[in-house]
């Protein structure tokens, strides 16, 4: 049991990490005030652009690896941060309804991604050479069980996105910025009479969440994908899952996106492993999306959601 | 406090969907001048490839069915001011019930098609009131419900489709259905020339009248536009909201499920995995094109059918990749969405033609 807990839990972290990081980029978004449901097409966007970007600089050689790498969640960020103003300038400018607009983004990016991406090659995969090389953290990795755990076989990225939560908890919770932020999903015009203006910290909170999401697509393409294949199979949706579960806070996020992507790994791998093998993958599958919906049902009368989000203002 | 956008009045949502329409084929052209194609060939060939022929006639109406009845889902829970984002998932359910009756039923062929779009309706009806029911009982948000049911029905028939309906050939697809267990006839293949319509068709045009019946000349769907329009105002008029609330949903559901249909057992015959059918997310904007009226469900439905069933002969007569067909769908969503910019624009041409010219404006 525990040879199989320590072999596939770093696996489950990688899933995680991508979750974790555009759940919290909706979490931005929510909390301003503005319903994103495009954050599956921001992702998409996001691993799109590192694709095609450290694919395109691949050949000149001229680069170390690592700073290739770099420059490709760079890209993923400034793609889906850009990409993120449709939405933003749809939903706060023109009040248009949030959830058409969401939807258009998610659309808008499964089409154009792939549709240019036919440019580079014919069957719209972009594959890249080579990604990020797991380590073990040199001293950590042997503290016995949560060094193999935790420390080994450990992605980079994995820590920069912790980093980005640990900061973005702070910036909501213990600065006065994070409180206008949040309070402008609250009650906005409340915060417009003192003298905040409400559509600027929309505008943060969107672009936030396509900086973020992009992040998380190309978290994807440089850790465990390796390719990109025109969609991320519904990540950005189990993100938005992990939001609501999380009931839109920082920690809460964090457990509720390891805790489904806990599950998710288990359904990949449970066919191989035998002491897995006797519950249906498929449960696994299905149990973010019930937990989701049983949790909603259950904090229905006292739901923690942002009581402006969706509405403009 | 709350700011809600104006909705399209009948007057100008024509305008509205026009405009929509016609930025949508400008950001068409746009991508096809980006990577160096002749917009031009490229919408001649598209159009081209979806009305060319008898044949390809008859895969536009085929594309356009399934298209009909999720525009119609989509529209019928819009009248009640719900947002059926879950038509995907609902397809798929009624489109998995509708499969298994073909493979597993064997009657006397009416009989069978009776069998075979009821279970299809029921498929849907339960994925659709699912959420109605969740919204009127917790009022959990029915955008959120219908979003976690897609991928519920994504991934139960992930495992399903493999485990039960196996194909001979491959993993990830259903077996074929014969085609007299399916939806398709002889003699309409025969009259289109071999092309993919089938029953669903006559199935879609009837749902287009029932429910345009339903909502314009029945006390349900009066009851139904009530909530939709003001929901404290229904309730305080005596209707029973969160009774039309799931029956709305659940009306929705069936459609979506009759869309299923009409695609795995009429279009396509087989089910693949993995796949949460675009057909879906589609008819968002065939209903909003449409503006949830289930006549202009009808011809946004056969427009996007042309679009979606002439990119593949588009794609090998030009060098147009096929996703420019959902790229133009996409555009025409979002511009849909934000329709606030052309009403203001609309509106102020009227208004300026009116101060100039009363007496015409009385005329129209």
């Amino acid at each position: 049991m525990w040879t199989t807990l320590s072999s596939i839990f770093p696996y489950a972290i990688a899933y995680t990490i991508p979750l974790l990081i555009t759940a919290l980029g909706g979490l931005y978004c929510e909390r301003s005030g503005v319903t994103n449901l495009g954050l599956e097409g921001l992702m998409l966007v996001g691993y799109f652009a590192s694709a095609i970007t450290i694919r395109l600089l691949e050949p000149t050689m001229a680069m170390h690896p690592t700073s290739l790498l770099i420059l490709g969640l760079v890209a993923g960020v400034v793609a889906g941060a850009l990409f993120s103003l449709l939405h933003a300038f749809a939903s706060i400018n023109l009040k248009a309804d949030q959830v058409i607009s969401g939807t258009a983004i998610n659309m808008l990016a499964g089409a154009i991604t792939v549709y240019l991406a036919r440019l580079i090659s014919g069957s719209g995969n972009v594959r890249i050479k080579m990604g990020i090389i797991r380590k073990n953290i040199p001293v950590l990795a042997k503290i016995p069980i949560i060094g193999p755990l935790f420390f080994s076989q450990t992605y980079w990225t994995t820590w920069v996105v912790l980093i980005i939560w640990a900061l973005s908890w702070m910036l909501l919770y213990k600065t006065s910025f994070g409180l206008r932020l949040r309070a402008c999903g609250e009650h906005p015009s409340a915060v417009e009479s003192a003298g905040v203006n409400v559509h600027k910290m929309r505008y943060f909170g969107v672009i936030m969440s396509g900086a973020l999401s992009g992040l998380g697509g190309a978290v994807i393409l440089i850790t465990y994908s390796g390719e990109f294949h025109g969609s991320v199979a519904g990540l950005g949706f189990l993100s938005i899952a992990a939001l609501i579960f999380g009931q839109w806070k920082p920690l809460g996020i964090l457990g509720a996106t390891f805790f489904f992507g806990s599950a998710t790994t288990i359904a990949n791998v449970s066919q191989v492993i035998p002491s897995l093998s006797v519950v249906p993958p498929v449960i696994f599958k299905v149990f973010p999306y019930v937990a989701t919906l049983v949790a909603l049902v259950l904090f229905s009368k006292k739901s923690a959601a942002p009581k402006a989000s969706g509405q403009p203002f | 406090m709350k700011k809600k956008s104006r909705r399209a009045t009948s007057s100008n949502a024509f305008l509205v969907a026009v405009s929509a329409v016609f930025l949508g084929l400008i950001g068409g052209a746009v991508l096809m001048a980006l990577i160096g194609s002749n917009p031009f060939t490229g919408f001649y060939y598209l159009f081209r490839g979806g009305l060319m022929n008898i044949e390809r006639v008859g895969n536009t109406l085929a594309t356009a069915t399934t298209l009909m009845l999720v525009g119609l889902s989509v529209a019928f829970a819009f009248k009640t001011g719900l947002f059926n984002i879950g038509a995907s998932g609902q397809m798929l359910i009624g489109g998995l019930c509708a499969t298994l009756v073909a493979h597993k039923v064997f009657l006397p062929r009416p009989l069978f098609l009776v069998v075979l779009i009821a279970s299809a309706l029921i498929g849907g009806a339960l994925w659709g009131v699912i959420p109605g029911f969740l919204k009127a009982r917790f009022n959990v948000h029915e955008v959120v419900a219908t979003i976690m049911m897609n991928w519920i029905a994504y991934w139960s028939i992930y495992y399903f489709v493999p485990a039960y309906l196996k194909g001979p050939s491959l993993e990830t697809e259903s077996a074929s259905i014969a085609v007299s267990q399916s939806l398709r006839a002889p003699w309409l293949t025969k009259l289109f020339n071999g092309s993919y319509i089938n029953y669903g068709f006559f199935i879609a045009i009837a749902a287009v009248i029932i429910i345009r019946f339903i909502l314009d000349k029945t006390t349900l769907g009066f009851g139904l536009k009530a909530v939709g329009s003001n929901r404290f105002c229904a309730e305080y008029a005596g209707i029973k909201v969160n009774r039309n609330v799931i029956i709305s949903m659940m009306i929705a559901g069936s459609l979506a499920g009759l869309a299923g249909l009409s695609f795995y057992t009429g279009y396509s015959r087989n089910m693949q995995i993995g796949v949460l059918p675009a057909q879906g997310f589609d008819g968002i904007a065939v209903a909003l094109l449409g503006a949830s009226n289930p006549l202009g469900v009808l011809f946004s439905s056969l427009f996007f059918g042309v679009l979606q069933s002439g990119k593949g002969f588009m794609n090998a007569m030009t060098s147009v990749p096929p996703e420019i067909a959902d790229s133009i769908i996409a555009v025409i969503i979002y511009f849909t969405a934000t329709s606030v910019l052309f009403q203001r624009f609309w509106d102020r041409i009227t208004r300026y033609r009116r101060s100039r010219h009363p007496e015409q404006s009385e005329e129209e």
